[in-house]
């Protein structure tokens, strides 16, 4: 227990050295980065923690998690709803139907019923593409300069956290059901999958997000920093302390994020811990560690796979949310695997699979880390470069100090798990 | 109604493209399913293998290029390859000192392999972007047509032209002489049949004296061998990009195991049944339909199924649907 203070204590350090040293926005914003992948990696933690499930699409949960807040918080697009917003509902709610038929067709039909599902599938399709296309087309006809999507619901922003949570848990639902009880690594793949595809549809479906064209400017639940320089309680609370107004303002936006970010890790963190703790953690834990045995205690292992998976994702699509509205903007093109995946995985191993605050202390730290490698590796390579004379070599090897961090944390996570598998707080 | 230049518009856009693809994601899956059926695990780096190959055998292209070294009407890069495959082979076999072999002497759980490949993942993509850089690489010299669209029309006095890239007929005929030296050697040598009965049965393996460290060695020099040609290939073909080669473990995937994870037959076929299954699909079918059918039945669209950005979408339906019906792949491959 003290070891573990301990080491809170000094990742805390850590963020206060950083503000100290270089300033406290700096630090701040890290802060608030870490407060989300702190999310992150307790939803991975769940998932791979509690059931030994190996899911490595995390940022396509994550980017729907994105796209909730477009969906939820922007203002509605006048006319699109007219224009094509019921045709692409309709188009969906086809495509649902066929789907429904064509299960339905391949449970209760005995001879025949592969000929049936695939006329039934490919017949659905081409139903499909005719109403959708030209919905598509009159959505993307609305002024396309800052428009051409479907707009959102014009409800507020911290809606959109529990939304996307449930477009997570949803698509989670779909993978799980393919996936889940085969063989480990066919989820794996299958996630793999999923993410490049949501990728894929949020890049290209202009309708639905604009697609590459980036949404930006998205609604903020605290006050903007210009407002705030313009108020005069707030600049005379500032100048009374001596404050430069512009950043205070910029801090105390900060810190209003940090309450809201800190609120919801508070909550998923107690949850999580009394979810471990309870017997359904026990069990989880007894599925994890000998599915057979558990399976003959008369645990469904499989419907307990998917519980943990659809939650696990859930709360990913949460922190994805939050992380779009921390950057107020939607880039499908920023979201890169190596970054939202594999960093992710790298937190819950290095700080202890299994172990909620182990996970969430990963998440602090392998972020901090994340954002300080790039500097560090720039000054180091700096350093072993001044001596060379001006050169191809030293601009090169000075150029690819951005490209250490992926190194970097590929040494840390075989480092950790060849010599300390358990993490940093591992599991009880 | 016209048959020939629909035939020849179809082998133009379709059957040309798709084989040359279908070769690359072969070798591609042949090397994810022999280190599955071998070592056991789904390795994740096997992509950035594949970049870390290419990089070397570019690396030495180069220097080939500056001594004024060249291959005639072949690309620089096959005198290259060698090379490549060598230093590849060598980094591979390192890494398994380094870092498999301990979790095969403590007999860690697969899924635990296939997260170390994560790292290792990591480590071939930071190496690689920090020696060669994010750029998109053109490396291929040498003739660029076998038959040239326009020579063709003249030839034949068809409207269709047919291009034959030479990187197209170099891929083929690369992968076909890989795929028959690689069954040669599983069936006919005697490291061959070790390999086999490794992957077959370990502890009867053990059992009859074979030297597992040997086993996995040659695997590992093997899918060297498998990864830098397949991306050598692939970067001819179109061009290299590290971030590329990532985005190809998922069809790769979708091969091994729609061909049965842990059969190389399978990998192969599975690597043809996605290519031609992911150009089809994103192909536009209203030119050779225009030739195809009879006026009047002609279509006003595109012809087109799924937008080209969705490709990946193909292999994942297929891979799903290969996990619904058939979990072992259509060669039967092993289901742990």
């Amino acid at each position: 227990m003290m070891r573990n203070v301990l080491l809170f204590a000094l990742m805390a350090a850590l963020f206060v050295i950083t503000g100290l040293t270089q300033s406290w926005n700096v630090a701040l914003t890290i802060l608030n980065m870490g407060v989300v992948s702190a999310i992150m990696a307790l939803g991975v933690n769940m998932q791979w923690g509690y059931a030994g499930l190996f899911n490595i699409g995390v940022m396509g949960f994550v980017a729907l998690g994105g796209l909730a807040v477009v969906l939820t918080s922007t203002a509605p697009v006048e006319g699109a709803m007219l224009a094509g917003g019921w045709g692409v509902l309709g188009a969906i709610g086809v495509g649902i139907a066929v789907l429904v038929a064509a299960v339905t067709a391949w449970r209760r039909m005995k001879r025949g019923r592969g000929l049936a599902v695939l006329v039934i599938v490919v017949a659905g399709f081409f139903a499909f593409r005719a109403i959708f296309d030209p919905a598509v087309a009159g959505i993307e006809a609305i002024n396309p300069t800052v428009q051409g999507n479907i707009g959102g619901l014009g409800l507020p922003v911290l809606l959109a956290w529990p939304v996307g949570g449930v477009l997570a848990a949803l698509a989670a639902w779909a993978i799980g059901k393919t996936a889940l009880g085969l063989r480990s690594d066919y989820l794996a793949i299958a996630t793999l999958g999923i993410a490049e595809i949501v990728l894929a549809v949020m890049r290209n479906e202009e309708w639905l997000g604009r697609g590459v064209k980036n949404v930006i400017g998205l609604p903020r639940p605290v006050p903007y920093e210009v407002d705030l320089q313009q108020n005069a309680g707030f600049l005379k609370w500032a100048t009374g302390y001596g404050f430069d107004p512009v950043t205070a303002s910029s801090i105390v936006v900060k810190l209003c994020y940090l309450g809201l970010l800190g609120a919801v890790l508070a909550i998923v963190m107690l949850l999580a811990e009394l979810a471990l703790h309870s017997p359904w953690g026990r069990m989880m834990r007894a599925i994890r560690d000998n599915e057979v045995a558990a399976g003959a205690m008369g645990k469904n292992v499989k419907a307990r796979h998917l519980q943990v998976f659809i939650i696990g994702s859930a709360v990913l699509g949460i922190a994805g949310a939050m992380m779009t509205t921390l950057d107020s903007q939607l880039t499908p093109s920023s979201y890169q695997p190596l970054r939202y995946t594999f960093l992710i995985w790298v937190m819950v191993i290095v700080g202890g699979s299994g172990n909620n605050w182990g996970a969430m202390l990963g998440g602090f730290l392998i972020w901090w880390l994340w954002v300080m490698v790039e500097p560090i590796g720039t000054g180091v390579l700096s350093a072993i470069t001044a001596p060379m004379s001006d050169g191809w070599l030293k601009a090169h090897l000075q150029e690819g100090a951005a490209h250490m961090r992926l190194l970097t944390m590929g040494v840390i996570l075989l480092v950790v798990l060849r010599f300390s598998p358990r993490g940093i707080i591992p599991q009880r | 109604m016209d048959i020939l230049n629909a035939l020849v518009a179809f082998a133009n856009f379709v059957f040309v493209p798709a084989m040359a693809y279908g070769a690359q994601l072969a070798l591609g899956a042949l090397g994810v399913t022999l280190i599955y059926g071998i070592l056991r695990f789904s390795n994740f780096a096997h992509g950035d293998t594949m970049a870390f190959g290419t990089m070397c055998t570019i690396l030495v292209t180069w220097g080939l290029q500056s001594w004024g070294i060249s291959a005639g009407p072949l690309p620089t890069a096959l005198l290259a390859l060698p090379i490549g495959i060598a230093m590849t082979g060598l980094f591979l076999v390192a890494t398994d000192r380094t870092v498999y072999r301990f979790y095969r002497r403590t007999r860690a759980a697969p899924v635990i392999l296939t997260m170390v490949s994560l790292g290792v993942m990591f480590v071939m993509n930071g190496l690689v972007r920090f020696i060669i850089g994010v750029e998109d690489i053109g490396f291929a010299d040498g003739a660029r047509f076998v038959v040239n669209a326009r020579d063709f029309r003249d030839a034949t006095g068809l409207e269709e032209g047919l291009a034959i890239r030479s990187t197209q007929v170099i891929t083929v005929v690369v992968t076909a002489i890989a795929v028959a030296l690689l069954f040669w050697f599983l069936n006919r040598t005697r490291t061959g049949k070790s390999m086999r009965a490794f992957s077959d049965n370990e502890d009867l393996a053990l059992l009859s004296g074979i030297n597992p460290e040997r086993v996995v060695m040659v695997t590992w020099l093997i899918v060297a061998a498998l990864a830098t040609t397949a991306g050598v290939l692939y970067g001819l073909d179109k061009s290299f990009k590290a971030f590329t080669y990532f985005q190809l473990l998922l069809p790769i995937f979708a091969a091994a195991v729609v061909g049965g994870f842990g059969s190389p037959i399978g990998a192969v076929a599975g690597g043809f049944v996605i290519a031609f299954s992911e150009v089809g699909v994103t192909y536009a079918w209203k030119k050779v339909a225009g030739y195809a059918l009879p006026e009047g039945l002609q279509p006003d669209g595109l012809g087109q199924l799924l937008s080209t950005d969705y490709k990946f979408a193909v292999s994942f339906a297929i891979l799903v649907v290969v996990l619904l019906f058939r979990p072992t792949g259509l060669f039967r491959g092993k289901s742990v």
